[in-house]
């Protein structure tokens, strides 16, 4: 089979059977694509969750545009990228379509308003699980706290603050920690 | 233009969406509430829906947004602006600045970015909770069903880890909390 065709398809296998987001389809593509096909080794898969977790985007499609890229050039990446993309694309826009008048049932939208309660409990949960993997360092505790702090306050009050420039202000303080070389006893704060 | 909105909002979020799909929620919420997209409650639904639907949350959210506000050709622009910022990264990385990411003015930064996105969520994540159970500074609303809903999904997920040694999945929890939701709400 032509190699962009397998990519395409093998990568679209992923996209349509795995659930629950990122980690779980990494170890997909690990089984599919270091083991049966041989398209990259361990260690680069490890590589590529390094780089993943210090990128922006969805883990799932670094992971494809990278194996692509590696396999067959640009057009490799390209054939994975859409290839991961292409199932949820058509499950969501499907869903998308019907969703509304879904919605206008009492029974289902009492059920969404459960369900709402279990979004907030899992965002929480990720966090935990964040903070857990964190770093038990005085300067990302303080930008930590005082990131939570600042978009709790944006949250409760509404303030039209957005989350990108909070981003950008902790990565100017750690920036400027690091070149002014005050890393060690940084007592924290300040990093609004 | 709504087509370029799109674009242009979900590149942002594309740009900055570090520490997985969680860590862009906050970020997609933003932008939605911004632009005026959608409201909270669509938004919220639509989380559930793609945490439960296969694929990446991002790519399922921008795909769901864009066909909300411009149909089929809406949810491929938001779709494409929320890939593409890693694709390029990715395809950079990889031929050309394989030693970029491991630049130490480049960690520095990083060092910064993640504690930030973890304060982010875990602020959006209370928030979410409490005023699922209050209601909001400017309209409180204390809900005595939805306190007793968060109570048993907590002691659902906590009494799972405890018994079963391991955790219970976001699809689970999601049905269990659509189950209550249907016979707490409806009586």
């Amino acid at each position: 089979m032509n190699i962009l065709c397998d990519l395409f398809l093998t990568f679209a296998k992923i996209g349509f059977f795995t659930f629950g987001g990122g980690y779980a389809m990494i170890a997909m593509i690990e089984n599919i694509c270091v083991e049966n096909k041989k398209w990259i080794t361990h260690d680069e898969m490890m590589d590529i969750t390094v780089i993943a977790e210090s990128t922006p985007g969805p883990i799932a499609i670094n992971c494809a545009t990278f194996t692509g890229y590696k396999k067959a050039g640009f057009a490799g990446a390209l054939a994975a990228t859409f290839g991961i993309i292409v199932p949820s694309f058509a499950v969501i826009y499907l869903i998308s379509v019907f969703l509304d008048n879904f919605l206008e049932l009492t029974l289902i939208a009492n059920a969404f308003k459960g369900i709402k309660i279990a979004v907030g409990i899992l965002i929480l949960d990720a966090a935990f699980t964040m903070l857990k993997k964190m770093h038990k360092k005085k300067l990302p505790r303080a930008i930590m706290a005082c990131s939570c702090a600042a978009m709790l306050c944006i949250n409760i009050f509404s303030l039209n603050f957005s989350s990108i420039s909070l981003m950008l202000a902790a990565a100017a303080v750690s920036l400027g920690v690091f070149v002014l070389g005050i890393a060690p006893e940084q007592k924290g704060g300040g990093a609004k | 233009m709504i087509l370029l909105d799109l674009f242009i909002g979900f590149l942002k979020v594309g740009c900055f969406a570090f520490g997985g799909a969680y860590g862009a929620i906050p970020l997609i919420r933003d932008v939605v509430m911004s632009y005026g997209w959608l409201g909270e409650e669509m938004l919220t639904y639509m989380i559930a829906v793609s945490e439960s639907t296969p694929g990446p949350i991002m790519v399922n959210l921008a795909t769901y947004i864009g066909s909300s506000q411009a149909g089929f050709m809406g949810a491929v622009v938001a779709t494409l602006a929320v890939v593409l910022p890693s694709f390029l990264i990715i395809l950079l990385v990889t031929s050309l600045l394989r030693t970029a990411l491991k630049n130490k003015y480049v960690q520095a930064i990083l060092r910064g970015l993640k504690p930030c996105v973890i304060g982010i969520v875990l602020a959006t994540g209370i928030f979410m909770v409490l005023k699922n159970c209050f209601g909001t500074v400017s309209a409180p609303n204390v809900n005595v069903r939805s306190i007793a809903i968060t109570a048993a999904l907590f002691a659902a997920m906590f009494g799972y880890k405890h018994f079963m040694k391991k955790k219970l999945s976001p699809i689970m929890l999601i049905v269990i909390s659509a189950i209550l939701g249907a016979l707490v709400y409806g009586i």
